[in-house]
């Protein structure tokens, strides 16, 4: 059996919207093949998953303050994947976020003020930006492979965070415990409502979304975002400059990466902790391929994406499946979703065995 | 002396992985596909051969199942990135994320359990020289398998027909086409080779580097490797240097946590990545433009029109 694969003219609107749906099916029968396996009753196992998160009014505040985060690097990713640069540190970026709101909240800790949590917003963002701001400035300047800096850079950011959470900013009257003080109230995101967990990051996430999917669509900048990703050659024809193109993409995602993280801290998390995000940064590359790349989608597909984490802790509790599990979804999900991406641009044919033998060199 | 043998065994066996896993991509790479899913081959590798030893009793059994399960994971790049035509960053970071995930499912029921470190050392008659005997003796099988590996991987590149073939096919895949080669069968050869060398590496770190298992233990080997292909400029001799000079950077920053200088042990533990980062910078700084080896379809997607 080969498989051939032959051009479109143009790329299949119909299969732009349906391949994202064809690989979340393809994801749930691999899901019941993977209980299966485990000896788990694959319905009831997928039903905890997938379903139950849902049913609720606790559950669906916790997707979305998972959602949040996703959306907020999802956003930022998206700009960058399309105009081919390659951001694979938004996880470092997310971190030093954290770290930069963090620093504010913790430096005017007890001090009382409206400006406090706004002023930690905009550390959160600086902080982000300038940590993304290096793989940017390298790739611009001398063509330095940023996919290998900004990934680096996230390693650093780790650790950078663990010795902070263990020495600088760990509470004094914490009973040397690897942690910060509790945020005062006036250093921590309001909530949206009661009883959950919901808070202003949320409204961030949606705001964002729509900005940028205007940018997108409505301005020559987002023209600029779509051409230098697809027609490299054009662009520079347009007079568009590719090195500032590095620059927007890099900066508006690390940008939105250090919100998420400080909105995470002073959200959820509220202190800081030796570890803040449990891979946001890199389930964010999964939100913004199922999103299309698309502001509004990556809305939908951070959504779906969170509820495989608390899927995954509900089916980890109730059926003792490990947490694994759930990356090994996540992972799929993509590699399921790049292939069916391929309907977008080519028709699929499989041949038998008898079609023309290639051939092959020798050796 | 002891002591500084001992350390330099160390550095060997640290940077025994990063050799064996940069070697495969670099195979790979002058194909002209980029697999960044070495990371998730690794790890595979690690716990297939963990897995694989304990339950056979043999370490020998798990450096094979280690081998095995990198190329199978290989296999699934190949299928998407050669006949599906997907973007090879993308799938190679589906890949080291899937193989995460799925490496944790494997690993689970071993977490705790250490194995016995078999020695694999086999040249005991040089133990009688002075210094350099124990040196010999004291590297490990699957070190001198690396260097071997290195010298078989330079000459098939440079000596054979197929090394030829294969870097045309990475830098000219249309001309290589049209001569009557499959691009995308040598490709896979490829790939499968990358697989099978990270797989080996994985189970390196798993059965003789620490030896026991742990989640997410290759901790970023596997995007060093990637970096040092670069380092490397393409040229298998070039790992060799890059591949001690990083082995090095890692048991330098052990031994200065160890030796209680008054550094926190985060930034210690940074140094490797560090290191990496400013190595990209000073090579891409150095050359003006692609340098001459770098494959010239490196990551470029080929659909061969029948």
């Amino acid at each position: 059996m080969r498989i051939e694969l032959e051009a479109r003219g143009q790329p299949s609107v119909l299969m732009t919207w349906l391949s994202p749906v064809i690989a979340i099916l393809l994801t749930l029968l691999f899901g019941v093949l993977m209980f299966v396996l485990m000896g788990q009753d694959p319905i009831n196992a997928l039903y905890i998953y997938f379903v139950q998160p849902l049913t609720s009014a606790y559950q669906i505040q916790e997707l979305i303050v998972i959602a949040t985060p996703l959306i907020l690097i999802g956003i930022g990713l998206s700009i960058c994947f399309l105009s081919n640069n390659w951001n694979i540190g938004a996880e470092g970026q997310f971190v030093m976020g954290g770290v930069a709101g963090s620093w504010v909240a913790l430096t005017f800790h007890g001090v009382d003020g409206w400006w406090i949590l706004p002023l930690m917003m905009v550390a959160g963002i600086i902080g982000g930006l300038l940590w993304a701001l290096i793989p940017a400035f390298f790739k611009a300047r001398y063509n330095t492979n940023e996919i290998l800096t900004s990934l680096m850079l996230t390693y650093v950011a780790l650790q950078f965070l663990d010795y902070l959470a263990r020495g600088p900013f760990r509470d004094p009257d914490g009973f040397n415990f690897p942690e910060s003080k509790i945020f005062s109230p006036s250093a921590t995101m309001p909530l949206l409502s009661d009883g959950g967990r919901m808070h202003l990051g949320a409204i961030f996430a949606v705001v964002a979304a729509i900005v940028i999917a205007i940018m997108l669509w409505r301005t020559i900048k987002g023209f600029e975002v779509k051409i230098s990703g697809e027609a490299p050659r054009a662009a520079r024809f347009a007079g568009f400059n590719e090195k500032s193109m590095i620059y927007f993409s890099f900066l508006l995602s690390g940008s939105l990466a250090g919100l998420a993280g400080i909105s995470e801290v002073a959200g959820p998390i509220g202190q800081v902790l030796p570890v803040i995000s449990p891979g946001y940064g890199f389930t964010a590359i999964i939100v913004a391929f199922l999103g299309r790349l698309n502001p509004i989608g990556v809305i939908f597909a951070g959504l779906l994406l969170a509820l495989t984490y608390i899927g995954g802790e509900n089916a980890q509790i109730m059926l003792q499946i490990p947490d694994d599990a759930t990356s090994v979804f996540q992972g799929i999900l993509l590699f399921l979703i790049l292939a069916c991406d391929t309907l977008v641009r080519y028709k699929v044919k499989i041949t038998g065995f008898s079609s023309r033998q290639t051939t092959g060199g020798e050796g | 002396m002891e002591t500084f043998i001992a350390i330099l065994l160390t550095i060997v066996s640290a940077s025994t992985p990063l050799l064996i896993a940069a070697m495969g991509e670099l195979v790979v790479e002058r194909s002209g596909v980029l697999n960044l899913g070495i990371e998730g081959m690794m790890i595979i590798g690690a716990a297939c051969g963990f897995a694989g030893a304990v339950m056979s009793g043999s370490v020998f059994i798990g450096f094979l199942i280690g081998i095995i399960g990198g190329a199978i994971l290989s296999y699934f790049f190949a299928i998407l990135v050669l006949n599906f035509a997907t973007n090879q960053v993308a799938t190679g970071l589906a890949l080291t994320l899937a193989g995460l995930g799925i490496s944790g499912l494997i690993g689970k029921p071993f977490a705790g359990i250490t194995i016995q470190r078999e020695p694999i050392e086999f040249l005991s008659f040089v133990n009688d020289i002075p210094v350099v005997g124990p040196m010999l003796n004291g590297i490990d099988a699957i070190a001198y398998f690396g260097f071997a590996l290195l010298l078989a991987v330079a000459w098939f590149l440079n000596r054979t027909r197929a090394g030829l073939i294969l870097r045309a096919v990475g830098d000219n895949p249309v001309s290589a086409h049209t001569l009557g080669y499959n691009v995308l069968r040598v490709r896979l050869y490829a790939i499968l080779f990358g697989g099978a060398c990270a797989g080996l590496a994985g189970a390196y770190l798993s059965l003789y580097y620490t030896p026991f298992w742990a989640r997410e233990m290759t901790a970023g080997r596997g995007w060093i490797a990637l970096a040092l292909v670069v380092f490397a400029s393409w040229l298998p001799y070039r790992l060799l240097i890059g591949a001690y000079l990083f082995g090095a950077v890692t048991i330098l920053q052990f031994h200065a946590q160890g030796a209680q200088i008054n550094i926190p042990q985060q930034f210690m533990a940074s140094l490797p990545y560090l290191a990496t980062i400013i190595v990209l910078i000073a090579i891409s700084a150095k050359q003006t433009g692609r340098a001459i080896h770098t494959p010239a379809s490196l990551g470029r997607i080929f659909v061969p029109d029948r």
